[in-house]
């Protein structure tokens, strides 16, 4: 990030320096290539046995003295924009229907920015610009709402640093198979280390698509297809790389291209015919889903399950787009001995739909040097696992490569159309006895673990099923959407809470990565605030430091996010690594904390999060405080206030 | 199991376990991070629940020096001895039981449905 007067200085100092701008050096270097090379300290240094560079660096000129001191003029301007490239490159996402661009700054993309915010009836609205304090938290806000919504917002870069601070995150998006819409900025004649030939190619191995358009027609065409590849199975991050002059174009005469829906692969007629003569032979058939792409797609796999009456296994308490936890059909039914079973974005024992994985992609990028693990080794069925990454056992029977979510619709018009009046009927006996025994293993299940959740109730520090126990009274009635990966918390909310809609549970990191959960769960506010929901954010104490200043984003956006800390004080997990490791080599524990633990001092998170201008209490350690903190947090966060409360919590 | 407890019960047993010092216990049992899978109360996260207390003191520590899990490291004699695992036993004895789930309203809520 560079500030526009750090800018204004460097461009005047290469000027004063030079006497030549960028382009026309181009076109002199090579004549004057043998001159430097003969002459320059970097010629010199390149020979063998050269001193060491900085024996030989000049003392600095007067220019960079001045540049250093700031003691420049801003340059003047040289022309007046009537139609700003920047202002078509807005529009286009505008007709995409992007509602949030998520940035901190860069002189890179400042002409996209000031479209962003000026550009517009109203400005700033459709995309609305989101500020962000790191670009990792950007994307990772890009991320979490992917997840809730299924449908990608933008997170505009910077040149090179930018687009390296937010690798992390798009390597998670990437294998989490969330679509996520981003935009480089590229500004060739500014900071040398802040342009790049192929600026892409450091993120490369874990984007889906990229671009970088010379004219603005391919600009506004990119911006389309990156947004159309997000969003087509599988889906994943997609990036275009803007030019500065693209977007400082004076375009009075130049359209947007007529935007094309991308076209989602569908089983054939023959296979939906199949497919629902198997679900209506059968006695006892099984409709097994998965992660789908939105809750379109959900909808259409409840009418299916609806239809034929069959028992329905989910993963919404896994991550977002799947089955609604507690429908009648949700469970194992009245009898495990499925006769004909499907799979939607999963394995299924007699058919099975899932779009292209990962690993067809990967084939086509740059992965050599990364790999990607569990990505490429996939193989015949082996989509399995949370969002569909290899390793699952390969399925018995047909799989058929396509888009789930896009081929319901064909088979649920064939079950129509091939339903008997004696198949209803039996349906509907089967449907009855299926929502009986769901019902039944339901609470035996709820028994179960309620038993185990009183598990240090009344100590403190405070049981985290004991957050997840006094939160669910306070939000079963909202529309929440728990946005924080609950994996390292206990996932308690897996058996207590009820995970009904597409986007109750948003699931884990994608690829483990820390710092995921306070953006994420940004994102997924995001998503909530134009819809009436609530985010409840579990947060882990060690992934909120990564890049905390995402709690001011927060607060400045208004957005209804609760921050519950399931404060250990500690990396926990590596915490356990290292206490193992020791312990089999006979060392003891003693010394575990060293580099895992978060102690002397203890952190405040509340003092935190008020430093960023969030309402916050803490830190609780009498679990009989908990509750009345919850619903102070719950109230703030229905009047629009985000809220942190601290709990010092078991380290699970 | 009820042999390998017979078998490690009676070579424990030949050693006489002296009732040991709970507080001393607690020191080690945070010292030594044993809360770090077992929780500070016993019986939260991942590691076996530790309370109530299902062993004897001699279970208990043939359990530590051979766990029956790749979850749980050994602490050999030269890490914990007899007596201090005495003193971790002594202190885990103290830690109270939770209450039952009947008298716990918010899990009770769980169960109306």
């Amino acid at each position: 990030m560079v500030k526009k007067s750090d800018r204004r200085r460097l461009k005047m100092a290469k000027s004063q320096k030079t006497g030549v701008g960028r382009r026309g050096f181009l076109r002199s270097a090579a004549a004057g290539a043998a001159a430097l090379t003969a002459t320059t300290p970097l010629a010199h240094a390149q020979q063998p046995n050269a001193a060491p560079a900085a024996e030989t660096a000049p003392a600095p000129s007067e220019t960079q003295i001045a540049r250093d001191a700031g003691n420049v003029r801003p340059p003047i301007a040289a022309r007046t924009i009537t139609r700003a490239g920047s202002d078509l490159m807005v529009q286009t996402l505008k007709d995409l229907g992007v509602e949030y661009v998520a940035a901190n700054p860069g002189s890179s993309f400042e002409g996209l920015q000031e479209s962003f915010i000026n550009y517009g009836h109203p400005p700033n609205q459709m995309p609305e610009f989101i500020t962000a304090l790191h670009e990792e938290s950007a994307v990772t806000m890009a991320h979490g709402y992917g997840k809730a919504v299924g449908k990608p917002m933008l997170a505009l870069l910077h040149g090179t640093i930018g687009i390296q601070h937010a690798a992390m995150s798009i390597y998670q998006a990437y294998y989490d198979r969330v679509p996520v819409l981003m935009i480089a900025g590229n500004d060739p004649d500014f900071i040398a280390a802040h342009t790049a030939h192929d600026m892409a190619g450091m993120v490369r191995s874990y984007t889906k698509w990229d671009a970088e358009p010379k004219t603005l027609d391919e600009a506004l065409t990119a911006i389309q297809r990156a947004y159309n590849e997000a969003i087509t199975p599988p889906m994943a991050p997609t990036l275009v790389v803007l030019s500065s002059d693209l977007q400082k174009e004076n375009a009075p005469n130049a359209a947007i291209p007529t935007y094309k829906p991308p076209q989602f692969s569908t089983i054939d007629s023959s296979h939906a015919r199949d497919i629902a003569k198997g679900l209506l032979s059968a006695q006892n058939p099984r409709i097994a889903v998965g992660r789908l792409r939105t809750p379109e797609g959900v909808k259409h796999a409840v009418e299916l399950s609806e239809l034929v009456g069959a028992c329905t296994s989910t993963t919404a308490t896994n991550g977002p787009m799947s089955f609604p936890q507690r429908h009648p059909l949700c469970g194992p039914g009245a009898d495990a001995n499925y006769d004909y079973t499907l799979g939607l974005e999963t394995p299924g024992a007699q058919v099975s739909i899932t779009g292209p994985s990962l690993s067809q992609v990967a084939s086509t990028r740059d992965t050599v040097n990364i790999g990607f693990g569990g990505i490429s080794g996939g193989g015949a069925g082996g989509r399995g696992g949370r969002g569909g990454r290899g390793g699952a056992p390969a399925n018995t029977g047909t799989r058929i490569d396509a888009d789930a979510e896009a081929s319901l619709p064909l088979i649920i018009d064939q079950v129509k159309q091939q339903m008997t009046s004696d198949q209803k009927s039996r349906i509907q006996d089967r449907t009855a006895k299926n929502a009986r025994a769901n019902h039944e293993a339901h609470v035996t299940a709820l028994t179960q673990a309620v038993e185990s959740k009183r598990a240090g109730w009344n100590g403190s520090p405070i049981s985290t099923a004991r957050i997840y126990s006094e939160l669910w009274p306070l939000i079963m009635n909202e529309d929440w959407c728990l946005a924080s990966p609950s994996n390292f918390s206990g996932g308690h909310n897996a058996q207590l809470w009820d995970h009904n809609k597409p986007y109750s549970y948003l699931g884990g990191q994608g690829a483990g990565g820390m710092g995921y959960g306070a953006p994420a769960c940004v994102g997924a506010a995001l998503a909530a605030k134009s819809r009436n929901r609530m985010v409840i954010n579990v947060q882990t104490d060690g992934d909120l430091n990564y890049a905390p200043g995402v709690l001011w984003t927060a607060v400045h956006h208004k957005l209804p996010m609760l921050t519950v800390m399931h404060n250990n004080r500690a990396w926990h997990q590596e915490y356990m690594f290292i206490q193992y490791m020791a312990g089999v080599r006979g060392r003891g524990g003693e010394r575990a904390h060293i580099g895992s633990t978060l102690r002397e001092p203890h952190i405040d998170y509340a003092k935190m999060a008020a430093g960023y201008g969030m309402a916050s209490e803490g830190p609780i350690t009498d679990p009989t405080k908990l509750s009345a903190a919850l619903k102070r947090g719950v109230a703030s966060v229905k009047r629009g206030e985000p809220y942190m409360i601290d709990v010092i919590t078991q380290p699970r | 199991l009820t042999a390998i407890l017979a078998v490690s019960g009676g070579v424990a047993s030949a050693q006489a376990p002296t009732a040991g010092d709970a507080a001393k216990g607690k020191d080690i049992y945070m010292k030594y991070t044993c809360y770090g899978c077992h929780g500070f109360s016993g019986q939260n996260g991942p590691g076996a629940r530790l309370v109530p207390m299902m062993m004897n003191q001699a279970n208990f520590t043939n359990y530590v020096r051979n766990p029956r899990t790749r979850q749980m490291p050994s602490y050999s004699t030269k890490v914990l001895t007899d007596a201090q695992l005495g003193d971790v036993y002594a202190y885990i004895k103290t830690l109270p039981n939770a209450p039952a789930a009947k008298d716990i309203p918010a899990l009770e809520q769980f169960k109306e449905k």
